[in-house]
């Protein structure tokens, strides 16, 4: 058995600023608060978080790499083996379980060759099934390094990895345009995303605007807003 | 399609909702165009006392669920007390079935933006932080891009717009992990801990984030500051009913003709919902829905007339929640349905309490060999018991949640159970799915 990389030779100048720059946005004396960050950024260098992403948390925060584990291991997204490029999460959940979801995931696992939580063999696609993705007004959905395809059915989520694999990076339904595990990692970690235009990619989709576009064709909207409505203010009567 | 009728349409209440419909409301400069920061300017021109009075008047209550008025929370914050002060906005999205707070944030990220700046100011908070979900990583884009649009406009930043006040606003993203939007256990996460709910009392409001007073509000909760701000308190009443006042995102999933959101007068009816969102699919009749999400008990059928405001909701035997309004019909499976939810909180139960850790295994075990025809009817006794010895023994809410489909499942389709049991259904689940390879 190898012993574990030291976090010295894997995590460069570049990841070091990151990690200080983390560190900034909590209170002095509470450091430990950059945490989550910073294993979504040993994460966004390793593709998951390794004993030497662990012991570089530890190391930046002054905290044992037994607290670190405890917290790394308690969060489903930092991955503890080496991941795909591309994370693939199909929703079980019931709503969209019911719905056809259970189909997806079990046409992909077929197809893949993997279960839950491994990845092919050209490290392209890690497969996972997921809860509750917070898009049950499109369910089925899954999601690609956690952007979103809606609708799906076992055919397009076949057309979708069966892209994924040859290399392509087919557009969500909402969200940016696709990056890497990795790349996505790094936004977690709280840097902004610099590709050129993803901000503005992912229109509102069309269930997402189903109510107020029905307000709209019909003419509703609430009676009585006036944006000058004075705000009352009791303090200064309570004052004199 | 047939349309809704007059009367229903007229329930439809876009506030919240309205600006998704300017593709690049995410933008400042659109966003300024359509009332934006209008209610910053306004808000910091009074006393943060009046602001909080506003907010107790207008009768806002928590729309992550709890239904707490919202200006009795920030009322709660001990004032000069010398301690620092924390807004912390809950957008960990994830009670199955909920989704009405990323798209808010998709598609007008600066409205929380805006509302956090004024809630914050009014409990004298300097520091505010969103816990967004990890999974919402769009969502996370177009926030953090709107927190640095507001620093570089000066609504962020050391002496907002000229008033003195300064505020620093950061966006921490999750990691996968369904207990965090639990207010406790959300605060522990933020700390650099495993998210695990903490013991009550304190509270949050003397003891939060970092044992300082803080609040912790919902997205929507925030949002619908500056609506108030600007509108005034008086007009955010002539929405809701008396208890349960203004706008609601109701989240409508399932076998509908179009799930989405439709933001209506709290207080809507199901029924109303479902007109609006085009009925039911063909060949689906309502069987059994989620009011607010899957923590909130199973309601029939015969509820469909319920007024889904929180006191109405609660008569019937239910929570109102998120509004997270799944709706399946009498092609699904209302154990089925309990069952996957069970992995769920099986799945996220965080194993700080035993009776949430040890019990939802259980139930799920038990869950599984029903729907594999193996069932006995004492496993339903089992069930309860189980249920009854998880619900009001943990520390936070989760535990309770669980066991809401149990029993509300077993209270309305006690049949679907015994058909299982008895053998008059076709076995769900193979004896595979026993070895449990889930």
């Amino acid at each position: 058995m190898t012993a574990p990389q030291q976090s010295v030779d894997v995590f460069d100048q570049q990841t070091r600023e990151r990690a200080r720059e983390i560190v900034t946005r909590y209170p002095e004396g509470k450091e430990r608060s950059a945490l989550l960050p910073m294993l979504h950024l040993v994460q966004s260098v390793e593709g998951y978080v390794s004993p030497a992403g662990v012991a570089f948390c530890a190391e930046q925060l002054g905290l044992t790499k037994a607290q670190v584990g405890a917290v790394a291991t308690f969060y489903t997204m930092y991955k503890r083996r080496p991941t795909g490029e591309y994370l693939v999460s199909v929703c079980t959940n019931t709503m969209c379980n019911v719905l056809g979801g259970q189909e997806v995931y079990d046409t992909l696992s077929e197809t893949l060759g993997v279960g839950h939580d491994e990845t092919t063999e050209d490290g392209k696609i890690t497969l996972e099934h997921a809860e509750c993705l917070a898009a049950c007004d499109y369910g089925p959905v899954l999601t690609v390094n956690y952007d979103f395809f809606d609708n799906v059915t076992p055919e397009s989520a076949l057309d979708v990895v069966g892209k994924l694999k040859s290399g392509q990076r087919p557009m969500p339904t909402r969200g940016a345009r696709l990056c890497s595990l990795k790349e996505t990692a790094l936004q977690l970690a709280g840097f902004a995303d610099e590709r050129e235009g993803a901000v503005a990619d992912g229109p509102a989709g069309d269930s997402t605007l189903r109510g107020v576009r029905l307000a709209q064709q019909h003419g509703i909207s609430p009676a009585g807003f006036d944006i000058n409505t004075p705000i009352p203010t009791p303090s200064k009567e309570a004052a004199k | 399609m047939t349309t809704p009728s007059a009367a229903t349409l007229a329930k439809l209440t876009p506030v919240l909702t309205k600006r998704w419909l300017s593709p690049d409301a995410w933008r400042l400069d659109v966003y300024e165009r359509l009332d934006g920061y209008a209610a910053l300017r306004k808000a910091l021109a009074v006393h943060p006392d009046d602001l909080i009075a506003l907010i107790k008047d207008s009768g806002l209550r928590g729309r992550g669920g709890a239904g707490f008025p919202t200006g009795l929370k920030w009322g709660f914050i001990p004032q000069n007390d010398g301690k620092p002060h924390y807004l912390v906005v809950n957008a960990d999205e994830g009670e199955p079935g909920t989704c009405k707070d990323l798209p808010l944030m998709s598609h007008d990220p600066h409205s929380l933006v805006e509302g956090v700046i004024i809630a914050s100011y009014a409990i004298r908070a300097n520091r505010a932080y969103i816990y967004i979900r990890g999974e919402a990583v769009h969502a996370a884009r177009r926030l953090r891009h709107a927190v640095n649009e507001a620093y570089k406009a000066g609504y962020l930043g050391k002496n907002i717009l000229g008033s003195g006040y300064d505020l620093d606003l950061v966006v921490h993203s999750g990691a996968g992990a369904y207990i965090c939007g639990e207010e406790t256990a959300l605060l522990d996460s933020l700390e650099g801990f495993r998210g695990q709910p903490r013991l009550r009392p304190p509270f949050p409001a003397t003891h939060g984030l970092y044992a300082s007073p803080t609040v912790v509000n919902n997205v929507g909760t925030i949002a619908s500051v500056p609506y108030i701000v600007l509108g005034g308190a008086a007009w955010w009443k002539t929405m809701g009913t008396e208890k349960s006042s203004g706008p609601m995102i109701y989240s409508l999933s399932g076998r509908i003709k179009n799930p989405g959101q439709y933001e209506a007068s709290m207080g809507i009816t199901l029924r109303e919902l479902i007109e609006l969102a085009g009925g039911m699919q063909d060949g689906h009749q309502l069987r059994f829905w989620t009011p607010g999400g899957s923590s909130t008990p199973l309601l029939a059928a015969e509820h469909i007339d319920t007024a889904m405001d929180f006191e109405s909701v609660a008569a019937a035997g239910s929570i109102l929640g998120t509004t997270a309004t799944q709706i399946f019909s009498d092609q699904d499976c209302p154990v089925y349905a309990t069952y996957r939810w069970l992995e769920f909180y099986h799945h996220e139960s965080c194993g700080k309490c035993t009776p949430c850790r040890e019990g939802n295994y259980w139930m799920v075990r038990v869950y599984r060999r029903i729907l594999s025809g193996e069932g006995t009817l004492e496993d339903l006794d089992t069930l309860l018991d189980t249920a009854s010895n998880i619900l009001g023994r943990s520390f936070c809410g989760l535990g309770d949640g669980a066991t809401s489909p149990v029993t509300s499942s077993l209270q309305y389709f006690k049949q679907d159970y015994l058909d299982y049991i008895e053998g008059r259904k076709a076995p769900k689940l193979s004896a595979h799915a026993l070895a449990g390879a889930h």
